[in-house]
């Protein structure tokens, strides 16, 4: 019974009741993850096929063509449909390697931040007492620090550089990792399979990594999606305030940061960039509320 | 909807309180539609306690929720006659329906956790489950409150009514929740499993409290359980469900005594009963598995797990009339309850 | 799975003053509290029998159980299978002799594996045979436990409640252990499903010469599994012995409250006035003395003192016999009866 009424009570609470709302509430939501997908996967092809798909080396120079507008302008040519940056470097080859360091960021220090916020975070939830005392101190002193401040002092101190924001970064993000790991495998702890593979005397990792992690994987894969995207601004932010990405790199917040002087004059030097960093972020953020309906409970169907 | 026109109306000749034909009630899942209730009839007469039995998914906890109108909105609900006490439940205006409800219908939950708000006191729930209704003061709707929690055997009433639901034991809020329900001196409490997550000595408790309060108020009960040791002790008349059909009704004494459908035969067999089934010995287990409600049933939905099932049971069974007032929905009704057969059946009842 | 060394013993289990006790709360700012889960329990189970474990929620049941079979360690007293005390043992030689079989089948199957997954993994883990005698061993306890051979492929969430429970029964006898904890393995389960389940247990318990410990709410189905039952009040045992004792000659207040309370499908009889208080104890405060003393329809002033120690009662048959608990033989042990007045 228990079964049988759990999903009508569950609809009760939605706020869009009637059947016509819900059925374009679910496509919108489905729809959602598609058009995520699609634009991340485009994105991922273009940074993989940067050289050849680039148009022109987005490190040469060349000063006598600076600032040249984009196609749109009447003064624009096909040469460089984007325009030139003020060294006359083509901007839509910048862009196009841009999303190599953006996405490269992205998932290291989701990668980072997931394998160190997932260990935390089962281990207390999975163990309880000291370990989960441990852990939430952890986690009460990383939420303390402001993340953009921290990293941009550790930045200024140890020099700006990608390997260096990566790592920052990936130390910095696990928190999300660790309180959704936690509050999932405390709720699994208890459950009665993984009692029985306690009782079966399967070895730890084997209970951690094949009855635990399966179940709670769906919540992380949300939350790392998001710190993606979270990682691409933070990336962009710190390259704009000089102390992330170094020049001559072409990250797309350092190409915002050398704009900026022109932005009154020439603005598409910034839209751009910023353009391109919102349809990332808003591609990655659609596919993470998509997987997330994916995960819900009720839509699990295996 | 005061107590005056209540009992005005209790003492009016007798057509039943509520009466229920062919309800249908259909929910949308994600492979289809399922009938949850498929065309069912009964009737409760004021002041009887009426049980609903049967397994999970047999559309008891649905049928309650529609007689509520507590349904999410998906659900399509469709009757040829819905009516309480001249009321017509499937036209009645939203607005009149939530004055019904609380006021003249009470439901009891399983869980009374889930049924009280844990921001609130206690005190403060019951008083505001009566002042909603009626134009009583607060001091009276205080009084009202502590008279029925001394009732239903709560002791330091007084003091309880400063508490919040969390401070309570299982047992004590599920006194609180018929406390609640009485309120407004209901005709008809639907009452959803009450004393299933209780344990054994606390559900005698409130069984016999509830049976107690349900013949001094003279209100109606639906009591709707899976547990056939429940409906036996505190059961008037019995409506056995199975695949979201009434299957059988009878009074109490004559269900256990003389079941006609095959389906309430094999219940009562499988159950094991002290002094009946030989410790150790196999159970009369019924075989395979209720059908899928979002497929088509065809015929008697029963059928495939029946010991007794013939050619004639590919085609849907009429409810049949075998004795006064009891009614089941097999062609073989009459055989099954002829005394013949009912001494073999003794045997291992 | 040395049966032939173990079967000498002819207790499968024994409980010797068993305590297991939880801090509650406790931190910075509260004072922690001491919940005695299960508080001096001392129980024998002789080799093929069933023991019934009965007793109300928080009784400290389903911690025994998890002391049992190596989850949590006890607090006090000692476990011994087949005459093998299991404390410090490895969890792995354990589980040869003592599995599982729990109350929800919903929750006690890994929803992100196939059957035969869940019931190959005792063998995997306990690396017993080749992949291929694994997967054969798989297909032979599916047919044992009446499911067909396509539901290997399947995964909990395509199951009902019945068929869940036939898998996790699968699971806990593969390796053909000893004893079972069986804990409320039919309470989330209907009647008709409960019934095909109970047959089940009791076939396999044959087939394989298991010994259950049987732990429920529902007196009618211990009566009709168990042959000795033990009734447990607030994390003490209260009253020990045999089925028919138990049920035929109740000395213990509470499970003579138990009995009444019990409904059988019997109309006409009403419910029972079983005369206890409405108030169910706290756990963490348990009363004095006595811990049913509130709650006992005959309690006297001396209950709320000293606590009753829970001792064989004379019988009527044979007082000689009375003394026979220490010699372990299953038809000596007499009833145990922990109440002042039994």
């Amino acid at each position: 019974m228990a079964q049988l009424l759990s999903s009508p009570v569950a609809a009760t609470h939605h706020p869009a009741n009637t059947w016509l709302s819900r059925l374009v509430h679910s496509t919108f939501k489905n729809r959602s993850l598609a058009i995520g997908l699609l634009i991340i996967t485009s994105l991922g092809i273009v940074a993989l096929l940067a050289p050849w798909l680039a148009p022109h080396d987005p490190y040469l120079q060349n000063t006598a063509n600076r600032m040249v507008p984009p196609i749109w302008h009447e003064t624009g040519s096909w040469t460089h449909p984007l325009g030139t940056d003020r060294l006359g470097r083509d901007y839509l080859s910048r862009l196009i390697y841009g999303t190599r360091i953006s996405l490269f960021i992205g998932l290291v220090v989701a990668l980072i931040s997931g394998l160190i916020g997932t260990t935390l975070g089962v281990l207390a939830g999975y163990f309880g007492g000291r370990v989960d005392a441990v852990v939430s101190y952890l986690l009460t002193t990383r939420l303390a620090m402001p993340v953009v401040l921290v990293a941009l002092a550790m930045a200024s101190l140890m020099g700006g550089s990608m390997l260096t924001v990566t790592l920052l970064l990936g130390l910095l993000l696990w928190d999300r990792f660790a309180v959704v790991a936690r509050s999932a495998t405390q709720q699994l702890r208890d459950a009665e399979y993984v009692q029985a593979a306690q009782a079966l005397g399967c070895p730890l990792p084997y209970i951690l990594l094949r009855e635990v992690l399966p179940n709670i994987a769906g919540a992380l894969i949300v939350v790392a999606t998001l710190e993606v995207a979270n990682a691409i601004l933070l990336e962009a932010t710190l390259s704009f305030l000089g102390m992330g990405v170094q020049p001559p790199s072409p990250s797309w917040g350092l190409m915002i940061a050398e704009g900026k002087a022109y932005m009154f004059f020439q603005p598409w030097v910034i839209t751009i960039p910023g353009s391109a960093l919102f349809v990332l972020v808003l591609a990655i953020n659609l596919l993470g509320d998509g997987l997330r309906d994916l995960s819900a409970p009720g839509g699990r169907n295996e | 909807m005061n107590n005056l026109s209540s009992t005005e109306r209790s003492t009016a000749p007798a057509s039943p309180l509520l009466s229920v034909k062919q309800l249908r009630v259909d929910l949308p899942v994600a492979k289809g539609t399922l009938h949850a209730v498929r065309g069912i009839d009964f009737h409760v007469e004021r002041g009887e306690m009426l049980c609903l039995v049967g397994e999970s998914g047999c559309g008891k906890s649905m049928t309650s929720l529609a007689l509520m109108g507590l349904l999410p909105r998906k659900a399509q609900v469709n009757a040829d006659c819905l009516n309480f006490d001249g009321v017509d439940l499937l036209t009645v205006p939203e607005r009149e329906r939530s004055n019904l409800r609380g006021a003249r219908m009470a439901m009891i939950f399983q869980e009374p956790m889930t049924a009280l708000n844990p921001a609130y006191t206690l005190g403060n729930q019951l008083c505001e489950a009566l002042r909603r209704h009626q134009q009583v003061s607060r001091k009276a709707a205080h009084d009202r409150a502590l008279y029925l929690l001394k009732r239903v055997g709560i002791s330091a009433a007084e003091e309880r009514m400063r508490q919040y639901p969390h401070q309570l034991s299982g047992g004590l809020r599920q006194r609180v929740m018929i406390a609640m329900a009485l309120m407004c001196e209901p005709d008809l409490i639907i009452a959803d499993e009450p004393t299933t997550a209780l344990d054994v000595t606390i559900q005698a408790q409130i069984l016999h409290l509830l049976r107690d309060l349900q013949q001094e108020f003279g209100t109606a009960v639906i009591f709707i359980t899976h547990d056939l040791g429940v409906v036996a002790r505190i059961a008037d008349r019995v409506a056995v469900m199975y695949a979201g059909e009434v299957i059988e009704t009878a009074s109490a004494q004559a269900l256990f005594q003389a079941p006609s459908h095959p389906y309430t035969q094999g219940l009562l067999r499988c159950i094991p009963t002290p002094g009946k089934t030989l410790p150790g010995s196999r159970l009369q287990a019924i075989p395979g598995v209720v059908p899928n409600l979002v497929e088509k049933v065809d015929g008697c939905a029963f059928c495939n797990r029946c010991d007794q099932a013939a050619e004639l049971c590919r085609t849907t069974p009429p409810l049949q009339t075998v004795a006064d007032g009891h009614l089941s929905r097999c062609h073989f009704a009459h055989q099954l309850s002829n005394p013949a057969q009912l001494n073999a059946q003794e045997v291992t009842l | 799975m040395n049966s032939a060394a173990s079967s000498r013993d002819p207790l499968a289990l024994e409980l010797c003053a068993l305590s297991k006790t939880f801090k509650l709360g406790g931190g910075m700012l509260h004072k922690s509290r001491t919940l005695k889960a299960v508080n001096d329990v001392s129980l024998r189970v002789p080799r093929g029998q069933v023991m019934g474990l009965v007793g109300e929620s928080g009784c400290g049941k389903s911690t025994l159980a998890k002391v049992l079979l190596g989850l949590t360690p006890p607090s006090a007293g000692d476990v011994l299978i087949n005459g093998k005390a299991i404390v410090n043992a490895n969890q792995k030689a354990l589980a040869r002799h003592i599995q599982p079989i729990f109350q929800d089948p919903y929750s006690s199957l890994n929803p992100r594996q196939r059957i035969e997954q869940i019931v190959g993994l005792p063998l995997r883990i306990h690396a017993m045979g080749t992949a291929k005698e694994q997967a054969a061993k798989v297909d032979e306890m599916l047919e044992l436990v009446g499911l067909p051979k396509r539901a290997a492929q399947q995964y909990p969430g395509q199951m009902s409640g019945g068929q869940r429970q036939r898998v996790a029964i699968a699971r806990a006898l593969i390796m053909r252990p000893d004893l079972v904890i069986c804990d409320e393995p039919t309470s989330a389960l209907d009647v008709s499903v409960q019934a095909q389940i109970l047959n089940l247990l009791l076939d396999l318990k044959d087939e394989f010469g298991l010994t259950y410990l049987f732990i429920s709410h529902d007196l009618a189905v211990v009566e009709h599994l168990a042959d000795r039952i033990a009734v447990m009040y607030l994390g003490r045992i209260v009253e020990e012995g045999t089925r028919e004792q138990i049920f035929s000659a109740p000395r213990h207040p509470y499970t003579q409250a138990l009995l009444a309370s019990a409904l059988t499908p019997e109309p006409g009889l009403g419910v029972p006035d079983i005369g206890l208080g409405a108030g169910q104890p706290d756990p963490t405060q348990p009363p004095s003395g006595c811990a049913f003393h509130p709650r006992c329809p005959i309690a006297q002033p001396e209950c709320a003192q000293q606590a009753p120690a829970l001792s064989p009662i004379a019988q009527s048959a044979g007082p000689g016999t009375s003394q026979g608990t220490s010699q372990g033989t299953s038809q000596g042990n007499p009833t145990r009866v922990a109440c002042h007045f039994a």
